[in-house]
């Protein structure tokens, strides 16, 4: 299968490294960044490119951009990697768009876009028999999004709850276990790279609820947007609030909850007891799914890392591979 | 409970059956033959659920078949829950936010675990609620949110039970 990858921050070149060292069947045939592209029919030599982007900061042909990639190509499936803009999902929307319309496949870890316009997406890709995956939007490396649609295939989703930001779930590990202060652990977090120089969309809450967000619509349908969501973070937590909750054999975790029935969508702060399946470590995810056949079942895994996105991503691309073969 | 009986069988069944009769619900049946027991005569502690209006009724049948009750001790408040505030908790006046719940007759607060670190910086609370049944807790819960809202106090609540 041909592919053409947009982005070439961490994302990007870590799924690079995973398709030129793994014997996947895959092969790139177009790549950009922000300032340059190439491409290349029969597939680009991928080392070349990582020296390229290492030494000059560029991928290829500052003449050629994005779009030009997306339109003229020769690829199956569009890997959409770009940064997010949570707020208008652009310009990774716009790519996305312009691919779906053009009848490829496109597979994306861009949060923005599937946040934003989910249905819309979804029917431009239905509209031209193609399909639009997005498993690295939430839960990095977790298959949720295979569990939920294929695996818990015939289940009624009864609720959803989650883990879902590793720097928030890391400050909140570090207050339990050490008796930090908020800003504390914040700047340790900084330190150890899990956190952003710009805390402020995984701490208050926002990245957490963009992802339930996209949970609840590839689940539910519908088009909740991040506005429907109850959003409280975890910036005025103090480590007596953890204290109080260890002395109760309890501690305290930013839960992503989605209970349709019970009109629950919210983000927030919660006590849960140590024993609990989601009360995970560090920077780790955990997505817990109530189902009326299957019961409850808990993914726990890696939630962030460009090779644990490159899994989520690959995972995709493979299964549009496989089950499109023998169509074309 | 705490009942009386003759130890002898049959006994703990008439004892029991006015309960089912009369719609309460049993929890649990305990037997003590401790050595305070003297001769034929068996302890028996029981659990159970029942509306309160019928509790005179209930203890009136259990007598009438020559069962005798020692002790009754009433838990009215059957719902718990664990909930951490974080703000300015006195001086948003604790006695009020404590008093918004206990003034509904259906919910209270029980305990209190308050820290205050220093002037001006948001102390923290554990506060232990108790409500006769899961619905009123709800209803509890929605009063202290608004308070919250209004105070501008953070709630943390525990992650219940999916329905």
């Amino acid at each position: 299968m041909k592919i053409a990858i947009l982005g070439m921050g961490a994302v990007g070149r870590g799924l690079l490294e995973m398709v030129d060292q793994k014997n996947l069947g895959l092969v790139v045939t177009g790549i950009a960044d922000s300032k340059s592209a190439l491409m290349d029919k029969d597939g680009i030599h991928i080392e070349e490119v990582l020296e390229a982007k290492r030494e000059h900061g560029f991928c290829g042909d500052k003449s050629l951009s994005a779009m030009d990639i997306i339109l003229h190509g020769d690829y199956d499936a569009l890997v959409e990697v770009t940064p997010t803009n949570a707020m208008t999902g652009e310009p990774a929307l716009s790519f996305i768009k312009a691919a779906l319309e053009r009848g490829k496949h496109v597979v994306t870890s861009n949060k923005g876009p599937i946040a934003r316009e989910y249905s819309m997406l979804q029917s431009l890709a239905d509209q031209h028999g193609v399909q639009v995956r997005y498993e690295a939007t939430v839960g990095g490396a977790i298959p949720v999004m295979h569990a939920l649609k294929h695996g818990l295939a015939g289940n009624r989703i009864l609720a959803i709850l989650g883990i879902l930001n590793g720097t928030c779930n890391y400050i909140l590990t570090r207050m339990a276990a050490e008796g930090l202060t908020y800003e504390q652990a914040l700047m340790e977090a900084r330190e150890m790279g899990y956190a952003e120089a710009d805390p402020t969309y995984d701490v208050k809450g926002i990245d957490t609820a963009i992802k339930l967000v996209i949970l609840s619509n590839a689940i539910w349908g519908g088009n909740t947007v991040l506005e429907d969501v109850d959003i409280t973070g975890i910036d005025s937590l103090t480590t007596d609030a953890l204290r109080l909750a260890e002395e109760q054999n309890c501690t305290i975790r930013l839960v992503a909850e989605a209970v349709p029935q019970k009109r629950i969508l919210r983000v927030a702060p919660r006590i849960l007891p140590w024993t609990h399946p989601l009360v995970v470590e560090g920077s780790l995810n955990a997505i817990s799914i109530k189902t009326d056949m299957a019961g409850e079942i808990t993914l726990i895994g890696k939630g962030a890392g460009s090779v644990e996105t490159a899994s989520a991503i690959i995972g995709d691309l493979i299964f549009i591979r496989d089950s499109h073969a023998g169509r074309h | 409970m705490k009942l009386e009986m003759k130890d002898a069988p049959g006994q703990l069944v008439a004892a029991l059956k006015p309960i089912s009769e009369i719609g309460g619900n049993i929890i649990a049946v305990i037997h003590q033959r401790d050595e305070k027991s003297v001769g034929d005569v068996l302890g028996v502690q029981i659990v159970l659920k029942i509306q309160e209006s019928r509790l005179n009724t209930l203890i009136e049948q259990i007598k009438s078949q020559g069962v005798n009750v020692v002790r009754i001790g009433k838990e009215r408040l059957l719902y718990t829950q664990t909930v951490i505030i974080i703000g300015h908790i006195m001086h948003t006046d604790l006695g009020d936010t404590v008093d918004r719940i206990d003034c509904t007759g259906y919910a209270e607060v029980t305990e209190l675990n308050l820290v205050m670190p220093a002037i001006n910086e948001p102390s923290s609370a554990r506060i232990v609620i108790r409500a006769v049944n899961r619905e009123n807790m709800d209803q509890a819960m929605d009063i202290l949110r608004s308070v919250a809202r209004e105070k501008k106090l953070l709630i943390i609540e525990p992650l219940g039970e999916i329905q």
